[in-house]
This record gives structure tokens, sequence and C-alpha cells, in this order.
């Protein structure tokens, strides 16, 4: 039954509105200051390291987005920890908010389609991250500058703009979810628990059961065994799991683009390394065709969530 | 096109093997109050959702405004303003915020939405409190806040579900007030109650739900006449001698019977006042009191399903 009318109409309203009740939250207030209060600490340490150590690196720049110093991780991988964490605490009642408030019958028996309301509600909370990004993103670079003293070059702006785009679909991915549980529970905050199990287990807990999983689906052999060597069989299956996590995919992504000399993200032989210069960095366009996979993994999750959410919501009765 | 705006033919729904609608079939005419009324789960507010194509249809057809709900939502949506049971609002919003972004969502134009919201609130007497925050309103000023949302929309069919419920006596009034004024505009309303002697007063027509049927249908004398047996009950409480044979001989009066000393109930096919107060009269009798009746739609609902389900407690055994 093809139904009439455009699936757009009020997609605007509904995320002008939206992006200006995420601006104005309390809740999306202290989210920001939590970043970049420890993405300043995590730069600090950064800074220092750099100017201790790699005064001759070409790529200095990308090291104060990628050196950490302990007892800090580095910028990227505190992102890595966060970015979900933020992406959750916009969406996880973005659906049953509405219900809640009793409001989603009402908006909905206006002349628009539900497609706007979910599409509206997540382009908003899209555009939230990618301001905040962009913000902390500039933040980096003038402290950088002020710190360091050295403008970056065209490449690390590049490499480092392309950077914000995989961190945008990173929270993409973690948005999704939050939408999804969002439409799936009636309570805001079991929707919020849920979300945030998910993203607890799928950065802390994956990671260590990744390899134990691998073991036991592909059992190292004897040689290798024999020789303290890990098995490339049983390695490729440690990887191949750990990639289910979007954290990894962010990880791993992030890796290629903002270490120039990164090579590849898997397993690699001696044999294929045969001719390289080691150490030497790639272009920009060979480091993105190493990180492709772990990027179009990262949007295509953001999609198939999204529609499995919105399939979701099509089906669900609107009545409170 | 016809002067029925709204015309469902055989509407049903079914949540797996549960039944919520079950083939109902009812016409509305253009600026007509019609009243559904039920108690709760019988079906009301899901005929509602079908109405405005957001729930799905299982079986049967509706047609609204000659639109179908189910192809063309947006063509319904766009004249039809519904005020859902327990109406919410954002609360960090101000009213005129809320009917801002509701008509930005209709797609009026800037200059048209400042007009008609402004409108809309003084009609529902909100004006002075209109750039407060809803969260510091009462429960009947969402509610008009809700009817003013209606009134901005320019409605052509007002769908109010349970829009008294909550509400103190005061308020109601107030509310159905608006309601009449809103039949006055030529609009037609919808109304969904459990709170009947409220509802009666307002309604042209009236269909009973029952457990996903409609049972009755009609106005509210029509439906006395079919269910407490018809007539008029006057209550006559005069003196005199043989009162009894006086009253009895007045055309129209069924049957006399005497309730108590000068107490006196006639059932008349028609309001018999005048020719029993003439009787009293003839009779040589005092007249104290003198009152008719009206069909209650509380007395229809009540012997209605007290005897639907004395029926079924009786099919049960």
């Amino acid at each position: 039954m093809r139904r009439e009318g455009s699936p757009w109409q009020g997609l605007g309203t509904v995320t002008l509105k939206e992006l200006s009740d995420h601006l104005s939250s309390a809740r999306m207030r202290v989210l920001e200051w939590l970043i970049v209060l420890t993405a300043i600490a995590a730069l600090y340490g950064a800074i220092a390291h750099v100017r201790e150590t790699t005064a001759e690196d070409p790529f200095v720049f990308l090291k104060l987005f990628t050196t950490g110093r302990a007892p800090l991780p580095s910028f990227v991988a505190i992102l890595g920890f966060l970015i979900p964490l933020m992406a959750i605490g916009l969406g996880f009642d973005a659906v049953n908010g509405e219900h809640n408030r009793r409001t989603l019958s009402r908006i909905l028996s206006q002349p628009i389609y539900r497609d706007a309301l979910l599409l509206g509600k997540f382009l908003a909370g899209l555009a939230t991250l990618a301001i905040s990004l962009v913000c902390l993103w500039l933040l980096v670079v003038g402290l950088g500058l002020l710190l360091l003293g050295v403008p970056p070059s065209g490449p690390e702006v590049a490499r480092s703009l392309v950077f914000l785009l995989i961190a945008l679909a990173y929270a993409g991915v973690w948005l999704a979810v939050a939408m999804l549980f969002s439409i799936v529970f009636r309570s805001a905050a079991t929707a919020a628990l849920v979300a945030l199990g998910l993203w607890l287990f799928l950065a802390v807990l994956w990671p260590m059961l990744a390899p134990a999983l691998a073991a036991g689906i592909s059992p190292p052999e004897l040689p290798y065994l024999i020789r303290g060597l890990p098995d490339p069989d049983t390695l490729a299956w440690t990887q191949a799991l750990a990639r289910i996590s979007p954290n990894q995919l962010f990880a791993e992504a992030v890796t290629a683009i903002l270490n120039p000399d990164t090579r590849s993200l898997g397993l690699i032989f001696f044999t294929q390394m045969e001719g390289a210069v080691i150490g030497a960095p790639l272009p920009l366009l060979q480091s993105l065709l190493i990180a492709w996979p772990q990027i179009v993994g990262l949007a295509a999750a953001t999609i198939v969530l999204f529609v499995t959410g919105y399939i979701v919501f099509q089906r669900q009765e609107v009545r409170a | 096109m016809s002067d029925n705006v709204i015309e469902a033919v055989e509407l049903t729904k079914t949540y797996g093997h549960a039944t919520a609608v079950n083939g109902i079939s009812f016409t509305v005419g253009r600026g007509e109050i019609f009243g559904l009324l039920g108690p709760n789960g019988a079906g009301k507010t899901t005929t509602i959702l079908m109405l405005l194509g957001l729930t799905e249809v299982s079986g049967g057809s509706v047609r609204v405004l000659g639109h179908d709900p189910q192809r063309e939502p947006l063509a319904v949506k766009r004249m039809i303003g519904y005020l859902p049971d327990a109406v919410g609002f954002y609360d960090n919003m101000s009213a005129r915020e809320n009917l801002a972004y509701t008509a930005r969502l209709i797609g009026f134009s800037p200059a048209e939405r400042e007009k008609r919201i402004a409108d809309a609130l003084a009609r529902v007497r909100l004006s002075d409190v209109a750039d407060n925050r809803v969260s510091t309103y009462s429960r009947g000023m969402r509610q008009r806040l809700g009817l003013a949302e209606i009134l901005m929309k320019g409605a052509e069919i007002a769908i109010l579900d349970e829009p008294t419920s909550g509400l103190d006596p005061q308020s109601t009034e107030e509310f159905l007030d608006m309601i009449r004024a809103l039949k006055a505009d030529n609009v037609t309303v919808l109304l969904s109650s459990h709170l009947l002697d409220r509802v009666q007063r307002v309604c042209d027509r009236v269909a009973l739900f029952k457990s996903g049927n409609i049972e009755l249908l009609g106005t509210v004398p029509e439906l006395a006449a079919q269910v407490l047996g018809g007539g008029f009950a006057v209550e006559v409480e005069a003196t005199g001698k043989d009162l009894t044979q006086y009253l009895k001989a007045v055309n129209g009066v069924l049957s006399v019977e005497q309730t108590g000393p000068e107490h006196y109930r006639l059932v008349a096919d028609h309001d018999v006042r005048p020719e029993a107060a003439r009787a009293v009269v003839v009779a040589g009798g005092d007249l104290r009191r003198l009152s008719v009746e009206e069909p209650s739609l509380d007395a229809i609902y009540a012997r209605f399903f007290q005897g639907a389900d004395a029926g079924e407690a009786r099919d049960a055994a």
C-alpha cells in the first residue's frame, strides 16, 4: 500500500527544535565539560611528551592526538571512550521521552510521518555531536599552536579532519544504539542502563573476551605453542571478533589516519614488507585505503541500527 | 460530497488474537457533536487512532472527509485536530513556543503563525500566561492549550479523547462551553468519555461502546426510548381527591402510580406537564411540584450494561 505525501515533511522543523533542545540542555553542558576537561588534561600530557622527544617528527602535530603520558591515556583514546557516553546521553530518551511526556500522539497527529520525527531526532543528535567535536578539534589545534609553537602542515590538517569525520561516524553508531533502545524500552532509565551496559561491555569486556573466544574457536596449534609464538589463525579470529565492537573499528581507523607510517591494521608477514621503507609515511590516500573497511563498517553499523529502530518505531502503537 | 464527514464501515482492529474493535459502523455528520462513550478498554481510543491513521486498520474501511486515513494520512491529519487523553506538552517551553512548534509542523507561514496562535490562545483564555513555561500549568490549562492547538490548526474535525477527565467541575463546565463554541464554528466534534452526565449535555448523538462493539447509537432521547422502555416520567406533588383518576384521563399518559401521600409518578409518551397541571387544577387540588425526568445517560448506561452483564451471567451459568 503506497502512502501519499512526502516523508520529509516537518523534518527540518523537528531537527531544529531538537537541536535547540540539545544545545540548551543541562545534560549536554555536563557532558561537554567532562569531555573538554579530560581532553585538556590528556593534551597537556601529550604536549609535554612531544616537546621532550619528537622535535624532528614531520607529523608532530598529529602526535598531539595520539600520544599519551601515564597516567592519562591519549586524546584519541579518551574520545573513543567518551564519545559513546555523549551519544547515549543525547539519544537514550529520544522516543520514550515523548511517550512519557505524552507528546508523541499529539505530535504525530500533525501532518507529518513518523519518519520525519525519528530522522529529525537522529540528525539533531548527530549535529550536536558534530558541533561538539568541531569545537574540541579547534581547541586541540589552538592549544597545539600556543604550546608547541609549530603550525600544522597541510597533510596534518587534512588527516585530522578525516579523523573528525571518523569520530562522527563512531558517534553515529552509538547515537543509533541509544535511539534504538529508546524506541524498544518504554522507560528512559531502562534504555539508558541497557545502552551504558552495552557500551561498557564493548569497551571494556569485549577486548578481553575476544582472545579467549578466538582460542576456543581456533585453538593455537602445537608448533606455535612450543615456540611460544601466536598462531596466525587464532590471531585472525581474535581480530575478527574484536572488530564486532565499534570501539575497535574506531581505534583502528584512527590509528591508520593519525599515524602516517601505519601500513596495515591486520597481520602482516615479512614477505609482504619486502621493499617497504620502514617508518616512511604513507600519503593520505593510502592511509585512507587502509582505514576504509573500518570507516565503512562504522557507517554501515549506524545505518543498520537506525533502520532497525525505524522499523520497530513504525510498528509501534502510539497510544500512551 | 455527502454531508457525512466520517464514515466507518465494519471497522475492525485486532491485536494478535485479541479484538479491540469488532466491526463497528457509524457516520458522523458535519457540525455534529458525536460522543463515543463506554468503559475504559472498550475500544474508543483505538477507534480514534484508526480515524487518524495512527494505527493500522485490520478490517473494514473508514473515510474521513473523503480520504482514507491509511493511504492519505497527511491529508487527513491536516484537517483533524486531536486532543489525546492526558495531553502532554514540552514542559521547558512556553505555551506560545509549543504552539509555534506545532504550527511549523503543519507548515503555516510565519505571519499566519503569529496571528493564529494569538487568536487561539485568546479564545481559550490563556493569553495572559502564554509566555509562561507549560510546567507551571494546571491540568485544566493544559487541556485548554490542547484545544488552542486544534483552534490554531483550523481543523474541520476535532477529536477529543477524555477531555474532561481529571478536571474539577468548574473547569469541566468551561471546557464544555468551549466545545459548544467549536460547534458554533461548524467544527465537527468527536468526543470520547466515560463521564456520562457531563457529556450528555453537549452531544447531539452518542455511541455506546462495549468490548469493541457499538451497542447503542443515537440521540439521548432515542436511546432512552430504546433502553428505558421509552416515555417521559413526570413527577407530580399535589393535593386533591381522586387525583389518580384525573391524571389518568390526561391525553398521552400511559400509567399513573402513587408513590407516596400526595406524590404521583406519571409515565407518558410526551412531556405532559401542562396537561397534568390543568388536571390538578380541574380536580380542585393544589399543585406543589411538577417535574419531568430528563432521560439521563447515566440511567441508560447503568440499565443497559447491568442488563447486558446479567444476560452474560445467565449465559455463563
